[in-house]
Parts: C-alpha cells; sequence; structure tokens
C-alpha cells in the first residue's frame, strides 16, 4: 500500500492550487485524476478570465492551467493521471484504478476536488446522436480541434451556454439560436452581447419540446413556455440543424464524500448536495477537504482559491506552517474571493457559502 | 471537420497519422486521439444501437462518463470511444446492444 | 421603452444612454475615444489596470462599474484587447466628412486585410451595410484579440459594433 501526505482527487484548477500551496510549504503530495491530461475544465475554457490581476484576469484559462501545471512540476508534485478513485474507506484508505491495475493508497489529508457534472433534461428525440452537453462541446473543439457540428441550438443562457456558443462561433460553426426557459439571460451580459452581435438570437422564455431526424439530430423545435413552465401551444420555432448543446446546469460530483458519510446540504444555488465545510475547506469528516465545483458549482478563480485555502490548511493540519501564519495566508485568500462572490451574480454564492460554513458549526 | 487553425488555439498538436477499419471500411485518423474524435471526422455520428429499441446512440459528455458512446474496439465491447486513444491498425464496430460476448481468459 | 438586454442579449438605446462608460458626442467629435459598453456589476478591472492615463475609473470595489473620464482618454486602445467581455471599442467621430471610424476587438479567422470591404453589423448582428476596413492590429501583447477599424457612415459610429466579412 502506498502512503503519503495528502492525496488530492482532480487536477482540476482546485485540485492543482491545492496542490501547489501544500508542496511549498513542504507537504509531500500526491495528485489522481481520471483523464489522460490534467486540468479539468481549465484547458477548455479559450476566453480570457474576469476578475483583478489576483485573480488572473485577462489571461486566458488554458494558459492559467500551464502555469499550475509547470509550477507543479517544479514543486515535486506527483500527477498520476489515467487514474480513476473508486472508493475511499475508513482511516484515509482509497482504492484507485490506475491503468487496468487497482492501487491501495493512504493519505493523511485527502482533498476531494472532483468538480461537476453535466444536467440533462429530457425532451422527445434527446437520445439522438448530435445532442450532446455544451461541455461536451468544448472539449471536442478546444481539446480535440474538430467541430461539434455545423449548425447548433444552445439550450440554457447561463455562462456555460453563452461562453461556449461564442467558441463555437470561433471554431466555425453556427449558432441557430440560444433558448432558456427563464425569462432572463443568466450569464453575464457581456457574453451574450458577443454572441449577439454576431447574429445569434435569443429566445427567453422558451424550451426545447423535441429534436427529430432520422439516425441524427435534423431538427430541432422551440415553444415559448407560460409562468408555469408548459409550452404555449402556437408558439413554436423550428430549426434545422445537426446539433443541440445542453447547457443547463451542473451538479456537483460528491459521490466520494458521501461514500465517506460527509454531512451533505442542500442548496439549489449551489447546483445541489454539496458538502458542509469550514473556512479552511475540511469538511465533517477531519482530514477530508473539498474544494472547487464539488463544494458547489461556481467559478474556476472560486476554485483556485478554495484550492489554495486547502491547501494552507492542510500544510497547518500536519504541522509544517503555525496557526498564525495559516491564518494570515487564509484570511489573504478570503479576501481575495470577497470580490468574486459579490455583485449581482456573485451575491448569492457568498449567501449559500456562509450559510454552508454555518451548517458546519453546526 | 478538423478545425486548421483556431483563431486562439492555432493548430492542434497530433501524432502521426494512421488507418483503422470501422465497420469494413478504411478511415485515417491521428495515432492518439479519442476514437470517437477520429470518426466524428470522418463522418460518423451514431456509435451503437440500443437493445430493446434499436435506437441510435453517440457522444453525449465527451469526457468519458456517460457512456454513451461506447463501441466495440477489436473485439472488445462496452468501449468509452470518447477517451479511448486511436491506435494503427484499431478496428473499430457499431455495438448493438451489449454487444459481443467476450471471452475472458 | 425597448426590451433590455436581459432578454435580447444586446443592449437597448436607454441602456446604452445611462453607461458610465459612454462619452459624449461633443467629445467623440474632437477624436478618437473608447467606448465601454459594460454596464453589469461583475468583479473585474483589467480596463481600469491598462489605462496609462487613468481615464477608466473602477475602484477598489470591483464590482463597480467602469467610469470613463473622457477629457482624460486620448485613444491609445490599450483598454480594447484586455477586456475580457470584448465591451471596449474606441469611437472616432472627428471627420469632417459624414464619416466615423470604429475599431472592435476581433477574435476570428481570417482576419480582414486593409482595404478590403466588409458588412458592418449593429448590436444585434442587423447588417447595417457595406464598411471598408482601414487598419488590422494583431500583436503577441494582444494575446490573440486583433483590433480591426472600419470606415462607416457618422450615423453608424454608436451602433457598429461588428462586422461579417463578404468572403
Amino acid at each position: 500500500m502506498r502512503r503519503c501526505e495528502m492525496i488530492s482527487v482532480g487536477a482540476g484548477p482546485a485540485g492543482l492550487a491545492a496542490a501547489i500551496e501544500a508542496a511549498r510549504n513542504g507537504v509531500e503530495v500526491l495528485v489522481f485524476d481520471e483523464n489522460d491530461r490534467a486540468g479539468g475544465q481549465l484547458f477548455k475554457q479559450i476566453h480570457k478570465f474576469f476578475g483583478s490581476e489576483e485573480h488572473h484576469a485577462k489571461e486566458r484559462g488554458f494558459n492559467i492551467g500551464y502555469g499550475f501545471l509547470e509550477e507543479a512540476e517544479k514543486l515535486g508534485v506527483v500527477v498520476s493521471l489515467s487514474s480513476a478513485a473508486m472508493g475511499i474507506y475508513e482511516n484515509r484508505t482509497m482504492n484507485v484504478l490506475i491503468r487496468g491495475r487497482i492501487e491501495q493508497v493512504r493519505a493523511e489529508k485527502i482533498l476531494i476536488a472532483t468538480g461537476a457534472s453535466e444536467n440533462m433534461i429530457p425532451f422527445p428525440g434527446w437520445t439522438l446522436p448530435g445532442i450532446i452537453g455544451a461541455g461536451a462541446a468544448q472539449t471536442i473543439a478546444n481539446i480535440h480541434g474538430i467541430k461539434p457540428g455545423e449548425n447548433l441550438l444552445m439550450v440554457g443562457s447561463g455562462n456555460v451556454g453563452l461562453v461556449v456558443a461564442y467558441q463555437m462561433l470561433q471554431a466555425g460553426c453556427q449558432v441557430s439560436a440560444i433558448i432558456d426557459a427563464a425569462p432572463r439571460i443568466g450569464g453575464y451580459e457581456v457574453h451574450a452581447a458577443k454572441v449577439a452581435r454576431y447574429g445569434v438570437p435569443f429566445f427567453m422564455s422558451h424550451t426545447i419540446t423535441e429534436a427529430a431526424g432520422g439516425k441524427w439530430v435534423e431538427s430541432a423545435t422551440i415553444s415559448q413556455v407560460d409562468k408555469e413552465w408548459k409550452p404555449i401551444p402556437g408558439t413554436e420555432k423550428k430549426f434545422e440543424l445537426d446539433t443541440v448543446c445542453i447547457a443547463v446546469g451542473l451538479n456537483p460530483m460528491t459521490q466520494l464524500l458521501d461514500m465517506l458519510g460527509c454531512k451533505m446540504v442542500p442548496v439549489p444555488s449551489l447546483g445541489g448536495r454539496v458538502p458542509a465545510h469550514d473556512l479552511g475547506q475540511e469538511t465533517s469528516i477531519p482530514g477530508i477537504y473539498v474544494a472547487g465545483d464539488t463544494s458547489g458549482i461556481e467559478e474556476a478563480s472560486t476554485a483556485i482559491i478554495e484550492g489554495r485555502i486547502a491547501g494552507l490548511a492542510i500544510a497547518r493540519s500536519l504541522g509544517y506552517i503555525d496557526d498564525s501564519s495559516f491564518l494570515e495566508q487564509r484570511d489573504r485568500q478570503l479576501k481575495s474571493m470577497v470580490g468574486l462572490r459579490s455583485g449581482s451574480h456573485g451575491e448569492a454564492r457568498k449567501i449559500a457559502k456562509e450559510y454552508i460554513n454555518a451548517v458546519m458549526k453546526g | 471537420m478538423r478545425i486548421d487553425d483556431h483563431p486562439i488555439l492555432g493548430t492542434f498538436e497530433k501524432g502521426r497519422k494512421v488507418s483503422f477499419v470501422f465497420d469494413d471500411e478504411a478511415m485515417e485518423g491521428f495515432e492518439g486521439e479519442p476514437i470517437a474524435v477520429a470518426l466524428r471526422s470522418n463522418g460518423v455520428k451514431i456509435h451503437r444501437y440500443t437493445k430493446r429499441r434499436n435506437e441510435p446512440r453517440g457522444i453525449f459528455c465527451a469526457i468519458g462518463r456517460c457512456t454513451d458512446c461506447i463501441m466495440v474496439v477489436d473485439g472488445t465491447p462496452n468501449v468509452r470511444t470518447c477517451v479511448e486513444p486511436l491506435k494503427e491498425g484499431s478496428v473499430i464496430q457499431t455495438q448493438v446492444g451489449a454487444g459481443p460476448d467476450v471471452a475472458r481468459n | 421603452m425597448s426590451k433590455g438586454m436581459s432578454e435580447t442579449g444586446y443592449l437597448s438605446d436607454e441602456e446604452l444612454d445611462n453607461g458610465p462608460g459612454i462619452p459624449s458626442e461633443g467629445r467623440r467629435r474632437k477624436g478618437p475615444v473608447a467606448v465601454i459598453e459594460c454596464i453589469q456589476d461583475i468583479p473585474c478591472n483589467p480596463c481600469e489596470a491598462s489605462c496609462p492615463e487613468g481615464a477608466i475609473q473602477v475602484g477598489e470595489d470591483i464590482t463597480n462599474l467602469p467610469h470613463l473620464l473622457e477629457e482624460k482618454c486620448i485613444g491609445c486602445q490599450s483598454c480594447l484587447p484586455p477586456c475580457p467581455g470584448q465591451a471596449i471599442f474606441l469611437v472616432d467621430e472627428s471627420s469632417t466628412e459624414g464619416i466615423a471610424r470604429v475599431t472592435m476587438p476581433y477574435e476570428f479567422l481570417p482576419l480582414p486585410e486593409k482595404e478590403e470591404t466588409v458588412i458592418a453589423l449593429d448590436r444585434a448582428g442587423q447588417k447595417l451595410g457595406d464598411a471598408t476596413v482601414i487598419r488590422v492590429r494583431k500583436t503577441d501583447k494582444m494575446d490573440h484579440t486583433a483590433l480591426v477599424t472600419i470606415e462607416v457612415p457618422k450615423e453608424w459610429s454608436m451602433r457598429n459594433r461588428a462586422f461579417k466579412l463578404k468572403r
């Protein structure tokens, strides 16, 4: 059985930021990621980030990712790819499936930074080839370099839907429309403006009522909805296309935390059931930490800060930094987070996180 | 389908060009890229047919989580083609239902 | 009252007029000036950080809207590439010949060429008409955000925010 001081399950922005922070303070860190490349969602983000300089503003997501990988390597962080955490047990033992073999590992401290998975909405024809998650469109275009299709409908107007629609234009696809059952666009106005100015129409208060085609999707029909989300007859609009992207929200992947029996809290504004955690990102199970989308759907910038806090907390609990140094650094990170969790988009997340911290306190 | 020059990412680094077979048809792709990507670049959208209703299925999540893209690869069924890397000479087949029984050694 | 940005995806005339980043007509006629079409309280300030003249004010609370101090703006275009929302443009209405020049961020390929005729679009992506490309700038520092300047009839100066290639 392999032993180490800290394991990070997930090599996305939260997992890597935590590994870097911990390793900087002397912790021996092992990172597992089930994918064959590190970076989580970061490498698909080809747009420039918001925030201020400390939040990597105006840097493109994938460049931030490369920076993290370089730094992690310099610090001696071991990143084991194609390594899926199958289970996590008492005494912080884990079974990890690494290229067909199961390895047992045990750590003093474990960070769960497994991110989130995409939601789906069912509608007639939803299983037809060509209907893909918005994240899938990003992966196909930005990681693998092919167009997901020629002409797509984007279902969902949160930042994921808006950003991916623009990225699809950049990949050379046509975007027939962006729709949302809600009456108002969910994401940033500037993201919407970027696609509106190229003629992409928005249909708010609309839902997709059907996708049709022989062997793959060839058309999609949308309808306006009333206040009870029911389609209004006579308002149907049909689009000829070959792809439908679904961007209707993300759901934290908390399976490992559920296995451990972590205290979970239902928080719709953060995407679903999330683990209670304190200001040091520690869950109700001592030695188990959480950061990034697993602890609530936010952004890469908040995932990075939460990861750093977790890394610092782990370094402190292993005795590599003292209490006052930890508190000082943690508070600096928390202060940096304040800006990101403010404004009309961020306020709800700030309140949700305060609630989670409070639940943790009991 | 291939993006030759992306406005932000430029050109995509790929492995060497390799030949593979899909349902008796010879095709080309790049070594190491996901099989699903190589198929997509050749215009293939259907990966399998469901057992009960014989309905077509293809890529959904593209990161190996949903299993909608599974196919028979070199005789082995249920391979997640969106993460499985393409090799020279791979034999890819549309999976029907649960696919062929594979003898266990 | 026209439909607002939260339904259409683009700013209505009313929303635009009230924006703190929008220069006055008087200032636009004096020479090139930034037009900051950012009216949501997103935590963000690369525009302020990029301005060498201190003509953009966001302040310590980075959710503040960027305010344009139009008299300080020298039209240097430094703020256009760093804006993550591609919400900043440059407008020059100083010509006496009924034309204006609009500079906008552009992150597509192929790039237009100088003197090429393109189709000017408004915020809703509707065609305004033909326009001539005056200048295309793309340096490493801009990190893949090219700046394209096109010449349009003056009446379009505060409507034209994108273009389409004819080819």
